[in-house]
């Protein structure tokens, strides 16, 4: 059956589209993209959008299902609800998961989870060293096979330099990217708020900014001898940037990406509350970091916004800071943060935003390209621009509703999310 | 200004500059009632003060219950070996069953900063921070204001040296806060490595020195921290014997102070470490005020907090 898509703003500078167009779905791929009025159909569903706006399907590259071993928090079903609800065609989900994805039987299942359950295309990055333990390599050929595409011991830096050099030089065979979540442990040790005013304001051990800055050098350093592709994860400190544009000056192939937190909260968010809910790793860094971010994923030296979608129950963080998890949801949020404050705000192009959200993820992952044309996948995001709204705890389709943005009033909101021109959201409803 | 603002104290920066005054004056008579044969004042009776004491602490949980006791109210210690949060309750639920038991007034110490909101989100109670991790003591900084207030009459103006582990020091952080909100010039002493990282932070009054000589004889106040070894996970300076030797004071050290200077510690010393034995024995009247000072003090701050008026004491 067919579907039409009428009078939507379609945008895509992949194909140097802005325009308002009627957008012919069949057999899961765009038939034909025209002019209002110029597309028919002989028989099928017509949907007017007269107001949205329709961009090839937005990816996520840093989310934690974490199935299996913690659905308590999350699972695939749950998260792909919360992605399509975000407005997200497509995620890319973490190992640390309990067993770790660190071998082909792991990658399997949560991709066999995903043909069940999801409502968006799952994709699965795969542990870099076995266990996430930083010792020894993970059987990455394997989970090549069983369709891993990325490796990453995210959520801890690799210590040893020797392993990591080893690691990248293996994953380079497989023309995969290794993710870095970068984090010195001799120099981060047990800190949980930036080093500098808000760890002296509130008494908090210290996660001083050359914690990641010296990890990011440093692989920086091994992406040169090794040429496996690297990808920094959740960079958030303005030396960090320096150091990504220095590289990619370089001609050396490194990208990285910012999570919304980091884009839109730092440390002076953080008061006597000691709300758990803005406790992240690496944590919120120095307004100045902050506003250096903006800039340079406004400019394309941070090349992709990434959540780190990171569930935790209500129990797990209703306790005292030092003793409470890392992390924020994302999913649900991160559209309306970015379109609004960036967008909207008059900071960004909304074909900056398509290609930070859309296009970057999936060519620093070496995916197929989404682009609204002719013969491509049926893989969209419809959003209403105009619309405002409140993030409120009892609206997330996450199982975890600890987002640091609750209470914020978002200008943007996904409507309509088509995955293989399937529906997976439709008017702001989750499809099951 | 007979009532304090605040409804707990967690913080010093939660108290005025007048609620830091009147809390000094409320325990200054206070004080005059603990050196009278019959201590005991009925002004709470009724009332019930609970010790949540989570950290191990003898001096100062002892200080609380004897400042409730004074004040015939029905203190009660609800300590971490005995406490539920061994069997992994959380303080969540911990808060919420001690509110169900209708305590008025609660005390908590705990090793984690911030945990005294947790129970001001979970109680109806007022809350006192007994010591909250790395970050506050705020009836430790009143005793020490109310006897350097008793000691040079006033607080403003004085010159204040704090040597030790100002970085994890919840008493530096609540002291600072106090003498800084009453104009006191402030230099912390200490080696790189137990400086917070940003003292600057507390704004110009405070200064950093790593040279106690330089500092010593321009000070009214040498105030000592203790060296805490449990909390320090990596060791910040290469043996105790060559902090003594940098940072620690004796009678040489003592010489070059001024004559009505004083020395100060929140107790309990190190001997030999912070101060030698001998400094310890001639600083021993005013460290010996400062517990004294401490009941009345938290003695004046339970009253308060629970409604009591200043008018209200003189019986």
């Amino acid at each position: 059956m067919a579907l039409l898509l009428k009078n939507a703003r379609c945008v895509d500078p992949q194909v140097e589209l802005d325009a308002i167009c009627d957008v012919l779905v069949r057999d899961g791929q765009i038939a034909q993209i025209g002019k209002p009025g110029t597309v028919d159909m002989a028989k099928g569903v017509q949907k007017d959008l007269s107001g949205r706006i329709l961009i090839p399907g937005m990816m996520d590259m840093h989310v934690h299902l974490r199935e299996p071993g913690y659905e308590y928090k999350e699972d695939v079903a749950s998260g792909s609800r919360a992605a399509a609800k975000g407005g997200f065609t497509a995620v890319l989900c973490m190992p640390n998961t309990k067993p770790v994805i660190n071998d082909a039987t792991q990658v399997a299942y949560v991709i066999d989870k995903a043909q069940l359950y999801a409502r968006t295309n799952i994709y699965v990055a795969g542990a870099l060293s076995h266990g996430l333990k930083g010792e020894a390599l993970s059987e990455m050929g394997d989970m090549v096979s069983s369709g891993a595409i990325a490796f990453t011991d995210d959520g801890r830096g690799v210590q040893d330099s020797g392993m990591m050099r080893r690691a990248m030089d293996y994953a380079k065979q497989f023309n995969v990217p290794v993710l870095s979540h970068c984090q010195d442990e001799g120099l981060v040790a047990n800190g949980v708020v930036n080093e500098g005013l808000v760890s002296t304001r509130l008494g908090l051990a210290s996660w001083p900014a050359a914690g990641e800055e010296i990890q990011i050098a440093r692989d920086i350093a091994l992406c040169e001898i090794t040429g496996c592709a690297l990808h920094v994860q959740h960079i958030s400190t303005a030396r960090g940037v320096d150091l990504v544009r220095a590289a990619k000056n370089a001609g050396l192939p490194v990208t990285c990406e910012v999570t919304p937190h980091h884009l839109f909260l730092c440390e002076d968010d953080l008061d006597e509350r000691y709300d758990t809910n803005l406790k992240m790793n690496p944590p919120l860094r120095t307004r100045d970091d902050m506003l250096a971010l903006q800039t340079a994923l406004t400019e394309g030296i941070i090349d992709c916004v990434a959540t780190d979608h990171a569930p935790h129950a209500a129990h797990e963080k209703a306790l005292e800071f030092e003793l409470a998890p890392f992390g924020t949801i994302g999913l649900e949020t991160a559209l309306g943060l970015v379109y609004g404050n960036l967008v909207a705000g008059g900071k960004m192009t909304l074909a900056s935003m398509i290609a930070r959200m859309s296009v970057a993820p999936r060519r620093i992952l070496g995916l197929q390209a989404v682009r609204l044309e002719e013969g491509n996948v049926a893989d969209l995001t419809i959003f209403n621009p105009d619309i405002l709204w409140t993030v409120r705890a009892e609206d997330f389709c996450s199982k975890s509703k600890n987002s640091a943005f609750l209470g914020l009033e978002l200008k943007g909101r996904a409507t309509d999310v088509y995955v293989e021109g399937y529906a997976s959201l439709e008017d702001g409803k989750v499809v099951d | 200004m007979s009532t304090l603002s605040c409804k707990h104290v967690l913080n010093m920066r939660d108290m005025t500059v007048e609620d830091i005054y009147l809390t000094l004056d409320v325990a200054k008579s206070f004080k005059e009632i603990n050196e009278r044969p019959i201590k005991k004042l009925p002004t709470l009776r009724g009332r019930t003060v609970v010790n949540f004491f989570l950290e191990p602490s003898t001096r100062t949980r002892t200080s609380f219950e004897i400042a409730a006791k004074r004040l015939s109210a029905d203190g009660v210690n609800f300590a971490a070996s005995a406490s539920a949060t061994a069997k992994g309750e959380s303080l969540v639920d911990t808060a919420q069953t001690l509110d169900a038991m209708s305590c008025d007034l609660v005390v908590i110490r705990h090793k984690y900063a911030g945990s005294p909101h947790i129970l001001t989100q979970n109680m109806r109670a007022r809350i006192i921070n007994g010591g909250d991790g790395k970050h506050q003591h705020p009836t430790q900084a009143l005793l020490d204001l109310f006897t350097m207030r008793e000691r040079f009459g006033k607080i403003e103006g004085l010159k204040v040296g704090i040597v030790g582990d100002i970085a994890h020091s919840r008493v530096a952080g609540s002291l600072v806060e106090g003498l800084t909100m009453l104009g006191a010039e402030v230099t912390l002493i200490a080696p790189p490595t137990l400086l917070p990282a940003r003292p600057d932070y507390w704004g110009t009054s405070v200064s950093v020195s790593h040279k106690i000589d330089d500092v010593l004889p321009e000070l009214d106040v040498l105030y000592m921290l203790r060296i805490q070894l449990e909390r320090i996970e990596q060791a910040p300076f290469p043996s105790l014997r060559e902090y003594a030797r940098l940072f620690g004071v004796g009678t040489e050290r003592m010489a070059k102070m001024k004559p009505d200077a004083i020395i100060m510690h929140p107790g309990p010393v190190n001997r030999g470490v912070e101060l030698t034995s001998e400094a310890v024995d001639a600083a021993n009247n005013l460290l010996l005020y400062q517990v004294n000072a401490g009941v009345a003090v938290r003695m004046a701050l339970m009253y308060l907090l629970l409604g009591g008026k200043p008018e209200g004491i003189s019986e």
